[in-house]
């Protein structure tokens, strides 16, 4: 081969590795979609668990290249089937948007080994690879509404996620989990429609869909009564997915019923995303100062996430069931991601979405190591036929599986914010950012959340390291090596994003600037 | 023979269509929140569905224009655009309302009725 002819070889190869960079946004969302077709088509568990598994650990690698070249060169465009924005659809990844993938992405790749011993425990073996179909169906939507930039699709992708939830969490093993599927299909369905009749209005006052036209194009409109008519409807839908305080009413059910690690993936990515999509509209769409004048959305905001953080949890104190406890106590937690968002200044948001990525690998600690719990305790006989989990069935859960109820501890101690751990890190900038407007008060309401906190997670704790294990405990025995794995890294997540803040609060300050407009 | 329409009367006939679209709008919603039994909460969220295809398609929608065709012939046409995304949302609402009966028969089966109430007594009974 002469050199010319290697010459030439290696510039196509080059072609071609850069074309395939280019595509990485739509591989992105592509993957798992074509990963859930295939595992519907596998019918068996344990093959179409290795599937997602393959297709998970795709995600993050990809999430991460695009993160690297959006913090090279800026914000990536790709145009939908080469159809140019804003005819066509356009993916847009930002700083806010990469960020989110990552997230999503990460969570769902750590969590994935878990899922065999504990899906193939709690489903039945012809269900299965439904239950990963659904999961990775799950997985696109959400990828999906976190990319997309534009505002009809995000809705095409929230019912994807949505759908495909409403399936994982009726197949759970309590009868009851039916009904919690069905409450949530209705509140979700109608938060969904509220959102696309957001659009509807959006739509008619701009005549585009392209969020980024759509924020331009009001510009230069002023402001009207549709565009709050709009404003109103999208705050509303969001707020309903993403379980704002009074419209969190679908959430503890469908969190205690749902198979342990549908509510772990749920609960560490799904009520994020839509959190993600409520600041999309707020900071990117409708700009700054239309807000506050005519209707006062981050006061409204700022007092329902509030009324979250304490109501939910007291109520949170009061529950009996782990997996309910700990629902309410994501209630708690998505009001101070609201707080961050409300507040509407650097530090302030800045805390909202740090605490997204911190609250996330909090919760996924905290309910898989319920869900290992769980898992043993229903391999002793007397027991095989449990549906949920009792405090009380903790009892001296220390003695016989210390590290799943050292990542357990590790959870709740970021829940409650103690330094060292990631919940401390999204604390301290709320409270600078509560400082930062004067606002003294909030940092007591903070503190008094945190508390409250320390009450409902110091319960549990007190019963499974100190009490004498009950029967049926003593029988069970250690969880399997691959949960053991799933927990540790985010144990392990826990205590690095509490120390090192140099990935989730580095990523979470420069979205919060490109939001605010303040430059990197 | 003309008949004198008030201004109020005429601004009123004149957007029937978003008349429609609000009743039905509010209409489905309420079904939704005031039955008990599942299947009819089902129809309500139809309803409520179905009227934001009708919020979408009117305005798309031009006195006098055609379907929208690449001919000299044609100039004023209707804009498609909506027609598109309600066909999906049309899908999407199919889909919801499927899983929807599906969890309702499941749901009879476990429980035996489809009556929220009834279901909610006895569940907190027990």
């Amino acid at each position: 081969m002469s050199a010319g002819e290697l010459a030439v070889g290696t510039a196509a190869a080059v072609a071609h590795t850069r074309t395939l960079s280019e595509q990485l946004p739509a591989l992105q969302v592509v993957i798992p979609l074509l990963g859930a077709v295939l595992c519907a088509l596998v019918r068996k568990g344990t093959l179409a668990w290795a599937l997602a598994l393959a297709v998970t650990w795709v995600m993050p690698v990809i999430a991460l290249a695009l993160l690297w070249r959006v913090q090279a060169s800026g914000p990536i465009s790709y145009a939908m089937g080469g159809w140019a924005p804003p005819w066509g659809i356009e993916y847009r990844i930002d700083a806010l948007s990469a960020f989110v993938l990552l997230l999503v992405s990460g969570v769902a790749a750590a969590m994935l080994p878990f899922a065999r011993k504990s899906i193939a425990s709690e489903i039945d073996g012809d269900k299965q690879s439904w239950f990963y179909t659904m999961f990775l169906l799950c997985l696109t939507g959400l990828l999906g509404i976190t990319i997309t930039g534009d505002a009809f699709n995000a809705f095409v992708f929230l019912e994807i996620s949505s759908l495909s939830t409403y399936v994982m969490i009726a197949l759970g093993s309590d009868r009851r989990a039916l009904l919690a599927a069905y409450q949530y299909l209705i509140m979700g369905t109608i938060g969904a429609t509220l959102y696309v009749i957001g659009i509807g209005f959006l739509y008619t006052l701009t005549g585009t869909l392209n969020l980024a036209d759509i924020a331009t194009r009001l510009a230069t409109l002023g402001f009207s009564p549709p565009m709050l008519t709009a404003l109103s409807f999208l705050i509303i839908g969001i707020s309903l997915k993403l379980a704002l305080f009074p419209l969190h009413v679908w959430l503890p059910g469908a969190y205690a019923y749902a198979p342990s690690f549908a509510t772990a993936f749920l609960a560490a990515t799904a009520t994020k995303v839509a959190v993600y999509l409520l600041v999309r509209f707020l900071y990117s769409v409708f700009s700054l100062t239309t807000l506050s004048e005519p209707l006062p959305v981050f006061d409204l905001l700022l007092a329902l996430s509030i009324a979250g953080m304490l109501g939910a949890s007291i109520v949170a104190v009061f529950q009996d069931d782990v997996k309910r406890l700990l629902a309410y106590s994501s209630v708690a937690q998505i009001g101070y991601i609201m707080l961050g968002v409300s507040l509407a200044n650097g530090p302030g948001l800045t805390g909202g979405l740090v605490h997204l990525a911190n609250h996330a690998v909090t919760k996924a600690a905290l309910f898989l190591a319920v869900g290992a719990a769980y898992y043993r305790l229903r391999t002793v006989q007397e027991m095989a036929s449990m549906t949920s989990l009792k405090i009380t069935d903790l009892a001296g859960l220390g003695r016989q599986m210390p590290w799943t109820l050292a990542v357990f501890t590790l959870g709740g101690l970021s829940i409650i914010g103690v330094p060292g751990t990631a919940g401390f890190i999204s604390k301290w900038y709320l409270a600078l950012g509560a400082l930062e407007k004067g606002w003294w008060w909030v940092v007591v309401v903070i503190m008094a959340s945190s508390l409250i906190a320390v009450v409902y997670i110091g319960r549990v704790i007190e019963i499974a390291w100190f009490r004498e294990p009950a029967g049926p405990l003593r029988e069970a025995g250690r969880p399997h090596p691959s949960m053991i794995f799933s927990m540790a890294l985010f144990g392990f997540a826990i205590v690095f994003f509490g120390l090192d803040t140099s990935w989730t609060a580095k990523l979470a300050v420069s979205a919060a600037n490109m939001l605010l407009g303040l430059g990197q | 023979m003309t008949i004198a329409l008030t201004p109020v009367l005429q601004e009123f006939v004149a957007h029937y269509n978003q008349w429609i679209t609000i009743f039905l709008m509010v209409a489905g919603l309420y079904i939704v929140i005031a039955k008990d039994n599942m299947i009819k909460k089902l129809v309500g969220l139809s309803l409520f569905q179905t009227s934001v295809y009708l919020l979408y398609i009117s305005p798309g929608k031009i006195l006098g224009g055609t379907a929208p065709i690449l001919d000299e012939r044609f100039t004023v046409y209707s804009n498609p655009l909506p027609h598109v995304l309600i066909l999906t949302a049309i899908v999407v609402g199919v889909a919801t309302l499927a899983l929807g009966l599906a969890l309702v028969v499941r749901i009879n089966e476990a429980f035996g009725t489809i009556e929220e109430d009834e279901i909610f007594e006895r569940e907190l009974g027990e």
